[in-house]
């Protein structure tokens, strides 16, 4: 081939052929990587909550030989329950472990030592001793639940190497804890103060249940307000709506709210609901309101869809034999829809179970350690619970934290595993 | 009597009225002839009672809700000694509190007046009298209303239509719903923040650049007036978002161009919900992720390349902000590239190109505007998140374009300054609710364009 004769089209585009195809590799590879950029970001952001929270589901107790002292306890022998009630169980919880080390010494390694244990083991005690009150005056061995400094050690997180001033957990504990584990005084047992108490200063005393039923409750406000009337908008407006202005505006007015974000609806329901209706701060009545305006949208949406989804020959079927179009409408089209538009509910539902930002608005930030028992009694919701662990220095809540992320984790994936199977069920039809 | 009460109550009247008006279209069909002479069926007449015993009934009791406590503390105002009538508002709101409690059983006595007591024990025994008072007009609406449509059945009657054309209208209610929820977030915002812009210009607010809400506590303090200069905020608010867009738009986007162009049925059909799981993640999880795990390594990292990094930087909170973002903008091209017809695609093809060429030649500008469009909704879903920023960003205001800083955003400060007790005529409360006013516009204007381009390109290619 002359150096000078001019090239084919043909020529021109073999010899570019190359660089094209390898342009076109390149490609595709930056394509697989962004998918897998994806699936390395959900990765490490699932195992970094897994391997953080894992820890809270145990908890450890530490076997301590109480002498249960009449003179330590300040209640006589066959006390009545109220004497017992209000007995010194935390001084006698302190001598029992002063007997254990004798040679502990001074003020500050005495408040090291009983630092090992939790402040909550006192009621523990109290409960185990009204539960049989001949254990006054007895020295028994009794498990009792470790600080979390101390419980973290035993787990394993705590760096011995450390200097000790960088550490929470200090040596002579780390000494104590030791001598107890080798003579089989320590024990992890599965942590259910985290699924049966409320809020608390102590991470070894904190719990999920009230933030559960702060939950359910709000939810619960959310579904039944947001469902019905979700339903009812979507089916004027796919059935009954002409075609004028104002069902315009209701459409671009239904399609902006979902985009608002959704502390916007948390200044409205600190302005209205709050401050003009007088309703009571931090309760789930409200916070329900303000979910269920915040998810209408969601639900409407998707409840039209599966409502336009229902085939015109039932629609035709119901009015040829006579039913009005209401009729037509309640007996036919929406049982017809309704898989469809509890699995749009049920998205919805999820996407209020996990919002927070609107409840911080209207006061659900409170500190709440009692299970609320209504719609009007302050709470709070998991995820503001998470929150609010979030901003805890202690290590022990940290994982409080991821554990209590994970519980909320498995609510929605049960929830959105029930919309697929739901929708599964609806496509088989 | 309790508002849930008489509400209840009132549901047991509307049962009895539907039973009451069953039995009178049975009573008029007898008399007729049959049932083939009534015009409905006999349980619309049940339905058409009930409902004309619920609507006056209803419209009364909101009307006392809305009344009620204006009325007795107008009341009990009038009852109080000549001096405390004329107190000004602020004080008045205080001193009656303080009543309130009292009869609530919520604050002891001791610390009260005289007149004070005297006052609550006036508003206990006023207000069992107004909700006896309300109950009974209640419940007298919900008889008239039943009496009436019951005295003028007629067996030709349209009940049924009659029934239909008002359940018509409750949905239409449902659905006006939204707009009604549009308007309370425009009034309920608007409104506090026109009380901010009396205390702070507005060009102040919009233009000012520096951003200090510490409102004095004491009238003699030093720097006794903050500062609320917007400025700041929005930069920083844009810089997170920035950053988030950042790794959202390339990322988002190349998946979803490799996901519909490129990959097999199956690994879509695996691929695309795994990582829809990333956006139905709840924020604060992403909040705790960025602030306890990203944001120290992105620290540390910046250390040992010897960069300053804040702790919380704009970074940190920005990436995380991303990846909550990455599927959002991923199904939205998703969409819009599918939505691109195949005969694009294949005479590009046809013409010996590669699918690379096809795809950056021919479909990405034909799907240029939905892209955009998606991208648009994804900011303002950027500039309205709150978890994320609220756990990792920072607190001060700083103008700054480097992301290795810490900056603050609107979202935080309406948070910051809106949790926990605040008194609700200060303007560091009410500057929360002027942030909220912007936050809503820019949101809107941004999902008005966004939508509007979306639709645009839809119709081209239907």
């Amino acid at each position: 081939m002359s150096k000078h004769a001019p090239y084919t089209t043909t020529q021109v585009i073999q010899a570019s052929l190359k660089k094209r195809y390898a342009r076109e590799r390149r490609f595709q590879l930056y394509g697989r990587l962004a998918v897998l950029l994806g699936f390395v970001f959900l990765f490490i952001l699932l195992a970094d909550i897994v391997s953080k929270g894992t820890p809270a589901f145990t908890q450890h107790f530490i076997l301590v030989t109480v002498n249960l002292d009449p003179d330590a306890l300040d209640a006589a022998i066959g006390a009545d329950r109220e004497t017992l009630r209000q007995a010194n169980y935390a001084g006698a919880i302190k001598r029992s472990l002063r007997d254990m080390f004798p040679e502990v010494s001074g003020r500050k390694a005495k408040r090291a030592l009983y630092g090992l244990i939790s402040v909550g083991a006192e009621y523990d005690l109290r409960d185990k001793v009204l539960a049989n009150p001949d254990m006054v005056g007895q020295t028994t061995d009794i498990w009792l639940r470790a600080h979390a400094e101390a419980s973290s050690y035993l787990k394993g997180q705590v760096d011995a190497s450390l200097p000790e001033s960088d550490r929470r957990v200090k040596d002579n504990q780390i000494a104590w804890l030791d001598e107890l584990r080798e003579q089989g005084r320590t024990e992890s047992r599965f942590n259910t103060t985290f699924f049966t108490a409320g809020d608390s200063r102590e991470p070894e005393l904190a719990g999920i249940r009230a933030a559960l039923h702060g939950s359910f409750f709000t939810l619960l406000v959310t579904f039944l307000l947001a469902f019905p009337v979700g339903v009812m908008a979507a089916v004027y407006l796919e059935e009954f709506a002409p075609r004028n202005r104002l069902t315009d505006l209701i459409e671009i007015n239904i399609n902006n709210l979902a985009a608002v974000p959704s502390i916007v609806f948390g200044l409205l329901g600190l302005a209205v609901f709050i401050n003009i209706f007088e309703l009571p701060r931090s309760a789930p009545l409200v916070g329900g309101i303000v979910l269920s305006l915040m998810t209408l949208p969601t639900i409407i949406i998707t409840s039209r869809a599966s409502i336009q989804a229902v085939s015109p020959s039932i629609r035709e079927a119901a009015l040829g034999v006579g039913a009005s179009k209401l009729q037509t409408v309640f007996h036919h089209v929406i049982p017809v829809a309704m898989p469809g538009i509890l699995t749009g509910s049920i998205i919805g539902m999820a996407q209020a179970l996990g919002e927070s930002a609107p409840l911080l608005m209207i006061g659900m930030v409170a500190f709440i350690m009692d299970v609320p028992g209504g719609v009007s009694d302050p709470s709070t919701v998991l995820p503001v619970q998470i929150f609010l662990w979030a901003d805890s220095p202690e290590r022990g809540f940290t994982e409080k934290t991821s554990a209590a992320i994970m519980v909320l984790m498995g609510f929605l994936i049960l929830m959105n595993a029930l919309a697929i199977y739901l929708r599964r069920r609806f496509e088989l039809k | 009597m309790q508002t849930t009460t008489v509400f209840l109550v009132l549901l047991a009247l509307c049962v009895a009225s539907f039973t009451f008006g069953r039995r009178r279209s049975h009573a008029l069909a007898q008399r007729a002839g049959g049932f083939d002479y009534l015009h409905s069926l006999p349980k619309h007449y049940g339905y058409l009672a009930a409902a004309w015993a619920a609507i006056p009934a209803l419209l009364v009791l909101l009307l006392c809700v809305a009344f009620e406590s204006s009325f007795l503390e107008s009341q009990v105002r009038s009852m109080l000694p000549a001096a405390q009538q004329v107190l000004p508002a602020d004080q008045w709101g205080l001193y009656y509190n303080q009543v309130l409690g009292y009869a609530e059983g919520a604050v002891g006595g001791e610390q009260l007046e005289p007149a004070q007591v005297e006052a609550a024990q006036y508003y206990n025994a006023l207000s069992s009298t107004v909700s006896w008072t309300k109950a009974a007009l209640v419940f007298l609406a919900a008889f008239i209303g039943c009496t009436v449509v019951i005295l003028r059945m007629r067996p030709a009657q349209r009940a049924r239509n009659q029934v239909e054309s008002i359940i018509r209208w409750v949905l239409f209610g449902c659905s006006f719903l939204a707009v009604l929820t549009t308007i309370g977030i425009v009034l309920s915002v608007l409104f506090e923040a026109l009380r901010f812009f009396r205390a702070i210009p507005l060009a102040d607010f919009l233009f000012g650049l520096e951003w200090s809400p510490q409102m004095a506590i004491r009238a003699d303090q030093v720097a006794a007036s903050g500062s609320f200069g917007f400025i700041p905020l929005l930069a920083g608010t844009l810089l997170i978002s920035a950053v988030a867009m950042l790794i959202a738009v390339p990322v988002g986007l190349m998946s979803a161009i490799y996901l519909s162009e490129y990959a097999t049925r199956r690994f879509r059909s695996i691929t695309k919900p795994v990582l829809e799981i990333l956006a139905g993640v709840p924020t604060v999880v992403y909040g705790f992720f960025a602030a306890l795990t990203v944001a120290p390594f992105v620290r540390n990292l910046g250390e040992s390349i010897g960069l300053s990094v804040a702790s919380e930087s704009a970074l940190a909170a920005g990436l995380v902000m991303g990846i909550m973002i990455i599927p959002f903008v991923m199904s939205l091209s998703d969409d819009i590239i599918n939505a691109v017809p195949d005969s694009l695609r294949e005479a590009s093809l046809g013409m010996g190109a590669t699918m690379n060429e096809t795809i950056r030649k021919v479909l990405l500008p034909a799907a240029l505007p939905g892209i955009v469009g998606g991208i648009l909704l994804a900011v303002s879903r950027a500039i309205g998140e709150t978890m994320i920023v609220v756990m990792a960003a920072g607190l001060s205001a700083k103008l700054t374009a480097n992301p290795l800083e810490a900056v603050t955003t609107i979202t935080v400060q309406i948070v910051t300054l809106l949790v926990g007790d605040q008194e609700f005529d200060s303007p560091k409360t009410l500057a929360a609710f002027a942030l909220g006013l912007v936050l809503f516009f820019v949101t809107l204007l941004l999902n008005v364009v966004a939508l509007y381009v979306v639709r645009r390109y839809r119709e081209q290619y239907e």
